[in-house]
Order: structure tokens, then C-alpha cells, then sequence
């Protein structure tokens, strides 16, 4: 009751986030950027926090999704929802296709891995100047209005329009990831993260189960990079950087990665305070630095962690 | 083909960059359990350190202290930072330690010095052409490849034949039962930790006589490191040389005919490797599987 409860004010609050956001001294965008980095860590967090396969390289698929979404909007068709289909499309298959290569490692060479692999993307997206933009970045696209038959929603010119379609967006991408999670898939992945021997002692194919998980999550992750790229109408090489992928893992050990709601918590703490950081001090590398090494030796488990019952790390 | 063997050269000279920090890296990982992304910062503060101390104590004094500094600073990080996490059975917290203090060494690296490059004079005596055919190959760079060489072989020797080694050994292989035979597992893996920053550290000296000295330096060694780890096999110290040697050729070769791909041809050769041979060229069977 108490989790009904806790769930329909936080609805209520973003609901209702473009009015109070800015009396706070936040700004709108800000909000979408929130909730787009929820929606990838919340994907990444069914690799790493229930099915317990460390993927460190998960910029690769958030920034294939954001490229996916920018070329679609300035060489294929001027259209936002075609742009968010493609990008996701093109993240989440590069992410199934790789997945057979990570699936069978586990912890620190599963993280070697995955971040190797995701170097691969970001040099092509460099390196590919004629069409991406090189290092400046995919530039000269703009997301579209949606029309749905009379109705125009205005997204292209309003912000706060935008915002509405980003947390449409995520309303959807946590009804699939929860329903997911309830289902006996969701319940297999956290059998293989308790004890993946034993799941393999009972017959139980734990690899194709940990490759449906990073497919999941890179087509989840992805469609949080569509979703970036428009914000900003600009796709970065930092998106698909291994510096955001470790961003993403601090972020949800920072809200508590064996929590379903946990990244989205992480995520507003790192955000702000990046934000904030940035526009103060010039070494706000050396704080966010301090924030990772302070979590990891004195809040472990997280914020949501400390409310919990000891566990062991 | 001169072109082709000036490209194929460079490469080489890169790979031996590769394979120094592979060589810690690999170190530290089949030992102290840690991959240390932090390994590029100990990289950039051994050629930082070098440079500073290269007015006192002239280039090759330098190219001692550099290293051994870094080593230093390796061993209280370790101390202090490190040993808290061993006991932590998800690597996922040394992985953000360690990421977080790689952010924190370059930003400072960047406050201290500065954000634009610096060069690193390396004395004339090595420095001039070998060849005037061959301009490109200089004795600092002939210079890099056996002091590689040296440090190499120098490691071989101390794993295999003192007693240091032979621990260091035995703990890769099993951890309980060489702390249970008496030996003290804690100061073993602070020098295990401390040797692989030496060899950061030295990689950055060297590197830095070559590519010059900039704050993120080390972010473009790191990576392909970890991949030569791969592709030499994890567990093979002899493998993770082989693959920052393949790799570093690899990328100069391709820079001749297509030089947009020489970064991406890294990653697919490590592709190709996880396909073909998952375990990586010298790895063991099993491990980490």
C-alpha cells in the first residue's frame, strides 16, 4: 500500500515538475534530461543490478540510439516518432547481436568487455567525419512536431511539450521493465545473479537468459539516447564515451542497484549535483571523482540501501 | 613502402606503450582483483613528475624517479583506498574507485599544470636519426623499445626466480592457501599494486618523450591496453605484451591505407579474437568464464 502510495506521489510530481521545477531554480530540460538518464540506468540496472553481469560500456548503445535518432531526423525523414523507432532499433540490435560474445564472461572480464566493445562505437562515430559529424558531433537536426490527426503537439518549439513526451516515454519504458521483472524472465535473471551455478545445475540455459538481459537493456538504453539527442537536437561523441558509462553505474549504485526505482533516485542526485558542480567550480571532475570514491567506501548499497536491513557488499 | 614501414614502425613504438601498461595492468588485475582504470593516471602522474624533475635531475634521472614516484603514490592509494574494497565480492566497487580516482588525477593533473601540452627534452645523444633513409627511426625510439625490452625481461625474472615473485605468483593462483602457508597478503598485493604503477609510470616517461605530456594521455593508452589484455588472453602476462605489440602494429599498418580506422581496427581484431578464441591468445581455460 505504502509502495501505491509513494508511487502515485512521485507521478504527481512529475506530472506537475514544469511548474515547480523552476520556483526551485531548475529549469525544464533539466527535468527531461532527468528522466531520460532514468530510463537508461533503469535499463542498464536489469543487466547489473538483477542479473548481476557488470556492464561497464553502456554509453555504446544510449549514443547509438541518440546517432540512430539525429541521422534519421536530418538525411531520412523530418519525423520524431520514426527517429525514436530507428535509433531504438539500431542500439537495442547492436546490443543482441554483441550479446553472445559477453554472455559468458563474468564479473571483471564481463566489464572489460562490455567497455571494450563500447570504444569500438565511439571511434566509429569519430572517426566517420563525412557523416556524424566527427568529433564536433551531429548537428543540423531538429525534432519534429507529432500529429495525432488534428491534434499538433507542439514538441519541436516547447519545451515543456517535450518534457509531457519524455515522460510518456518513461511511463512506458517502467510498465515494460516492471512487467518484465514480474514475469518468469525477470525472476530467472535474479535466480542467476544469487547463484548462477546452481541455475545451471537445473538445467537452466543461464547464458541465453544474461544475453536476453544486455539485449534488453541496450534496447531500453537506446531508446533513452533517442530521446537525449532530441533534447538537445545534437548527438555528442560523449554520449556513447565510456566516462558516461561509468556515470550510469555510479548512478545507480548511488540510488541502490538492487532496487527497482533505485537509478532513478541515483540519477537525480548525479545530475543536480553535476549541474550544479559545473557552474561553480572549475574542478568539478575532482568532485564528481570524490562522489564516486565516497559512495563506494561509505554508502555502498546506496540511498535506497540505507533504510534496508544490513546486507553484505 | 617506406610510408608503409614508417606507419608500421609508429605502430610499434605505440604497441610497446600499449604493452607497458597491459604489463601493469595485468599485474594488478590477476592479483589484487582490480581493474585499475585509475592505471592511466598513474601513467600521467609518472610523466608529469618527470617532467617536473627533469630541470634537477636531467632526463635520465627523471625517467628513474618518475616511475618509482608513481609507484609510490601507487602503494598509498592502495594503502588507503585499495584494500578497503578486496573484501567486497562484487568488482563492481573497485571498478568505480578506481574510475573515480582516474577522474580526480586527471582534473588535478589538468589544475597543477595546466591544460595545454608540454614537452618532454629528451637528451640529443639519443634523440638524432639513426638512418637518413629511415628518418624516423630515432634512438630514442630504438631507446623506448629496449628499456621495454629491459623492463620486460627484468619482471620475467623477479616472478620467476626471487622469492617475491614466486609469492606473487602463488597468491594469482590461489590467494587462501598462500595467505594460510604464512605469507602476509596484504604487503604482497600492495607491492603487487605498486610495481603495476611502476610500470604505468614508465610507459608515461617513455610515452611522453614521444607524444609529448597532455592531462588525458593516459585516457588514450588505457583502452587499448585492456583490449591487448584480451586479446593476449587474461592471466598471461606474456600475452598481454603480445597483444599491445599485435594491436600497436595493427593500428600503424592500417593508418597506411585507411587512417580513419586505425582506432576501430583495435577493437574489431579484439572482436574477431573473442569469437574465434574467447580465452584470448595465451589465456587460460575457464577463467572468469
Amino acid at each position: 500500500m505504502t509502495r501505491i502510495v509513494g508511487i502515485a506521489v512521485m507521478w504527481l510530481a512529475l506530472l506537475a515538475l514544469p511548474w515547480w521545477l523552476p520556483l526551485i531554480g531548475g529549469y525544464t530540460a533539466l527535468g527531461s534530461k532527468v528522466l531520460i538518464y532514468a530510463i537508461a540506468t533503469m535499463g542498464l540496472n536489469l543487466v547489473l543490478g538483477f542479473t548481476g553481469g557488470l556492464s561497464f560500456g553502456q554509453a555504446a548503445y544510449f549514443g547509438l540510439g541518440a546517432y540512430g535518432a539525429g541521422m534519421t531526423l536530418k538525411y531520412l525523414a523530418p519525423s520524431t516518432p520514426l527517429a525514436i523507432v530507428i535509433g531504438t532499433v539500431v542500439g537495442g540490435l547492436a546490443a543482441t547481436v554483441l550479446g553472445p560474445l559477453v554472455m559468458r564472461r563474468r564479473g571483471i572480464y564481463f566489464a572489460m568487455i562490455t567497455i571494450a566493445i563500447g570504444q569500438l562505437f565511439y571511434f566509429v562515430m569519430v572517426r566517420w567525419n563525412e557523416v556524424t559529424g566527427g568529433e564536433d558531433g551531429l548537428a543540423g537536426f531538429a525534432r519534429q512536431d507529432i500529429h495525432l490527426g488534428l491534434l499538433n503537439v507542439p514538441i519541436s518549439s516547447s519545451g515543456t511539450a517535450f518534457y509531457y513526451l519524455v515522460l510518456l516515454c518513461f511511463t512506458v519504458a517502467v510498465a515494460v521493465m516492471w512487467t518484465v521483472l514480474q514475469s518468469p524472465l525477470g525472476h530467472t535473471w535474479v535466480a542467476i545473479r544469487e547463484n548462477r551455478r546452481r541455475m545451471e545445475f537445473l538445467g537452466i540455459r543461464v547464458e541465453r537468459y544474461v544475453w536476453a538481459a544486455f539485449a534488453i537493456a541496450g534496447t531500453i538504453t537506446a531508446f533513452a539516447g533517442t530521446l537525449n539527442a532530441m533534447l538537445f537536437n545534437f548527438a555528442s561523441p560523449q554520449d556513447l564515451h565510456w566516462i558516461l558509462s561509468g556515470n550510469f553505474v555510479i548512478m545507480i549504485v548511488l540510488g541502490g542497484m538492487r532496487s527497482f526505482f533505485g537509478p532513478l533516485i541515483g540519477v537525480i542526485i548525479f545530475v543536480v549535483a553535476q549541474d550544479y558542480l559545473s557552474s561553480v567550480t572549475d574542478n568539478w571532475m575532482t568532485f564528481i571523482g570524490l562522489i564516486f570514491v565516497c559512495i563506494v567506501l561509505l554508502f555502498p548499497r546506496g540511498v535506497l540501501g540505507i533504510f534496508r536491513r544490513a546486507e553484505a557488499v | 613502402m617506406e610510408l608503409l614501414l614508417f606507419n608500421a614502425f609508429n605502430g610499434l613504438i605505440q604497441g610497446v606503450f600499449y604493452a607497458l601498461m597491459a604489463l601493469g595492468l595485468a599485474l594488478i588485475l590477476s592479483l589484487n582483483s582490480v581493474i585499475n582504470m585509475a592505471h592511466g593516471g598513474f601513467l600521467v602522474i609518472g610523466a608529469y613528475l618527470a617532467y617536473t624533475l627533469t630541470p634537477y635531475l636531467g632526463f635520465w634521472g627523471a625517467l628513474i624517479a618518475g616511475p618509482i614516484l608513481a609507484g609510490g603514490i601507487g602503494l598509498i592509494v592502495e594503502r588507503i583506498l585499495i584494500r578497503p574494497v578486496y573484501k567486497r565480492v562484487d568488482p563492481i566497487y573497485s571498478l568505480l574507485l578506481t574510475f573515480g580516482l582516474a577522474l580526480i588525477i586527471e582534473d588535478l593533473t589538468r589544475t597543477i599544470w595546466g591544460p595545454q601540452g608540454l614537452p618532454l627534452e629528451v637528451p640529443d645523444v639519443i634523440n638524432s636519426p639513426v638512418s637518413d633513409v629511415y628518418f624516423f627511426i630515432t634512438g630514442y625510439r630504438l631507446f623506448v623499445i629496449g628499456i621495454t625490452a629491459a623492463a620486460a625481461i627484468g619482471l620475467y625474472l623477479l616472478l620467476r626466480y626471487t622469492l617475491l615473485g614466486i609469492r606473487i605468483r602463488a597468491g594469482t593462483r590461489d590467494l587462501e592457501t598462500t595467505a594460510a602457508l604464512g605469507v602476509n597478503i596484504y604487503k604482497l598485493r600492495a607491492f603487487n599494486f605498486a610495481f603495476g604503477c611502476i610500470f604505468a609510470g614508465l610507459a608515461g616517461v617513455l610515452a611522453a618523450g614521444v607524444l609529448g605530456l597532455t592531462p588525458p594521455m593516459g585516457n588514450s593508452l588505457i583502452m587499448p591496453s585492456f583490449v591487448a589484455i584480451i586479446i593476449g588472453g587474461v592471466g598471461s602476462l606474456f600475452g598481454a605484451v603480445l597483444g599491445g605489440l599485435i594491436i600497436g602494429l595493427a593500428a600503424g599498418l592500417v593508418t597506411t591505407y585507411y587512417p580513419a580506422a586505425s582506432e576501430a581496427v583495435i577493437y574489431l581484431m579484439m572482436l574477431i579474437v573473442l569469437v574465434v578464441r574467447p580465452r584470448g591468445l595465451f589465456g587460460e581455460e575457464g577463467l572468469f568464464e
